[in-house]
């Protein structure tokens, strides 16, 4: 399997805080993989490489490289972020649709990206509610307001958002974290039928979810990647000490 | 100590438990044998019940773990083996209890010689060793010495394949005491699956301390070696 991303001996400073420390790693397409480890360690800011959020935070330096499909994409061209932040969607720990109707939550990305041809954006909108698993509970009210979704509706109104301007790589930060177990469930039986045809990239407190939901895990502490591997290896048999006492409950 | 640890520390305690009333129903069966001691032949038969309560006992307490912790890792490991060594034992259980009955089938004592010419009493012993080695092996997390186990199940089935032999020769030697010595050759066939599952608990010591699937590479090459 061909890595859709490769992080090559990244350094991330925050001022003079060094907040990620010689990260190499392969993330292989068309799978998902989880970033675990306590709070602090580096996992969001590890995973805003990708969109070049963290660019957006001031006094940050970066060095090393991040490939995406082979690219550097901290050396393409200014004009070309946009392109890169369309291929790269995000979904956040908190569901942060927009104050517009459901409808106009998942039509948004296409708007601002000069879409204008109503049938394909219907049509858009309707395929990418489908494959968030959320049309059959919204198909009949689609001119109403997104917040009147519950939490986890609105956590798949997100992903449906993301969803629409086709990315090929989706990153989620704690996406289940806000919600309750059978919303948490919806979530991670999407996150598994949208990895045929996506890069997921997904940040989880949840030991137990890392394991049900991703192929590969990588194990941060301290803004160090300790150890990365399948799932079902770091589970079973992780090489480190550190990532067994993590997975185990039995850390510091 | 977290609660999952101290779960883990009555499991362990459970299993050897269960370990040492095995090895204690084996050799009991071995004194019933010897001295003809039908009483003793009785107790083992009877036991047999509680070692399959502890069997029980055991499953359950790994479902419990299982479903309310989620070991992952070595934890894992250990609740696993702790699950194949409770069944391993179990079936010594029966072989202890299966060889006291073939006792209580008989009708007069076992001639001297006959236990000896047949070896059955060395292979008690040899399985009987075995039993308090891996049991060791657990306790003290001693891989080496689980590793001794496997060639001692081949003294087992080399005693096992020879039984047949040795029986015959016994019943030319002694003509009166068929019955007997057709009982010993049972008992024989039932002591010699000991051996089988004292290996299969040495694996799991292996497994669970090494974190290294044994079984898999022993039979990849036994079936290249056919
Ligand atoms: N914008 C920022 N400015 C300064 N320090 C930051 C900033 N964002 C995160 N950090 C620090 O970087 C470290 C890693 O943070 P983060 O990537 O959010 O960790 P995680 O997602 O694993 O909890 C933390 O010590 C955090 O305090
Ligand atoms: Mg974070």
């Amino acid at each position: 399997m061909s890595n859709k991303i490769e992080t090559i001996d990244v350094n991330l400073h925050y001022g003079d805080f060094h907040a990620l420390k010689d990260i190499s790693l392969g993330i292989p397409e068309n799978s998902v993989t989880a970033l675990i480890g306590p709070s602090g360690c580096g996992k969001s800011t590890y995973l805003r490489l990708f969109n070049r959020m963290n660019d957006l935070i001031p006094e940050t330096r970066i060095t090393g490289k991040v490939l995406l499909d082979g690219e550097n994409i901290y050396k393409i061209k200014a004009t070309k972020i946009d392109a890169l932040r369309r291929n790269v969607g995000m979904v956040f720990q908190k569901p942060n649709p927009f104050p517009k109707s459901i409808f106009e939550n998942v039509a948004y990305g296409l708007r601002v990206n000069g879409i204008t041809d109503k049938s394909f954006i219907e049509g858009q909108v309707e395929k990418t509610l489908h494959q968030a698993a959320l049309w059959d509970e919204v198909k009949d009210k689609l001119k109403k307001s997104a917040f009147e979704l519950s939490g986890g509706q609105q956590q798949r109104l997100c992903i449906a958002r993301a969803l629409a301007i086709e990315p090929s790589i989706i990153l989620m930060d704690e996406p289940a974290s806000a919600l309750d177990p059978i919303s948490t469930g919806k979530i991670e039986d999407l996150i598994f039928e949208l990895k045929s045809e996506f890069t997921i990239v997904i940040v989880t407190h949840n030991m137990q979810q890392a394991g049900r939901v991703s192929d590969y895990t990588g194990f941060f502490y301290l803004g160090s990647l300790i150890e990365f591997g399948k799932t079902r290896k770091i589970f079973t048999n992780p090489s480190k000490q550190e990532t067994e006492n993590y997975i185990s409950g039995r850390f510091g | 100590m977290t609660h999952l640890d101290s779960e883990l520390t009555m499991l362990k305690a459970d299993i050897i438990d269960m370990w040492r009333l095995v090895l204690n129903q084996m050799e009991k069966g071995r004194d019933a044998l010897n001295n003809f001691d039908r009483d003793l032949a009785e107790e083992v038969v009877e036991n047999e019940k509680r070692v399959n309560s502890y069997e029980l006992k055991i499953d359950k307490d790994c479902e419990n773990i299982f479903a309310l912790f989620q070991p992952v890792a070595t934890d894992l490991r250990l609740v696993l083996a702790a699950l194949k060594i409770g069944n391993n034992l179990e079936r010594i259980g029966d072989i202890a209890a299966s060889v006291a009955d073939f006792v209580l089938d008989a009708d007069t004592d076992f001639n001297k010689d006959i236990l000896e010419h047949t070896k059955i009493l060395e292979m008690y012993a040899v399985a009987n060793e075995m039993m308090a080695d891996t049991l060791e092996a657990f306790d003290k997390e001693d891989t080496r010495l689980a590793r001794t186990i496997f060639k001692r199940d081949k003294i087992l089935d080399k005693i096992d394949e020879e039984a047949l032999d040795r029986v015959e020769e016994s019943i030319k030697n002694y003509p009166d005491q068929v019955r007997n010595c057709l009982l010993v050759l049972s008992m024989i066939r039932k002591l010699e699956r000991v051996g089988d599952q004292s290996k299969n608990i040495a694996e799991e010591i292996i497994f669970y301390f090494e974190a290294k699937v044994l079984k898999h590479k022993k039979k990849k090459k036994k079936e290249g070696d056919e």
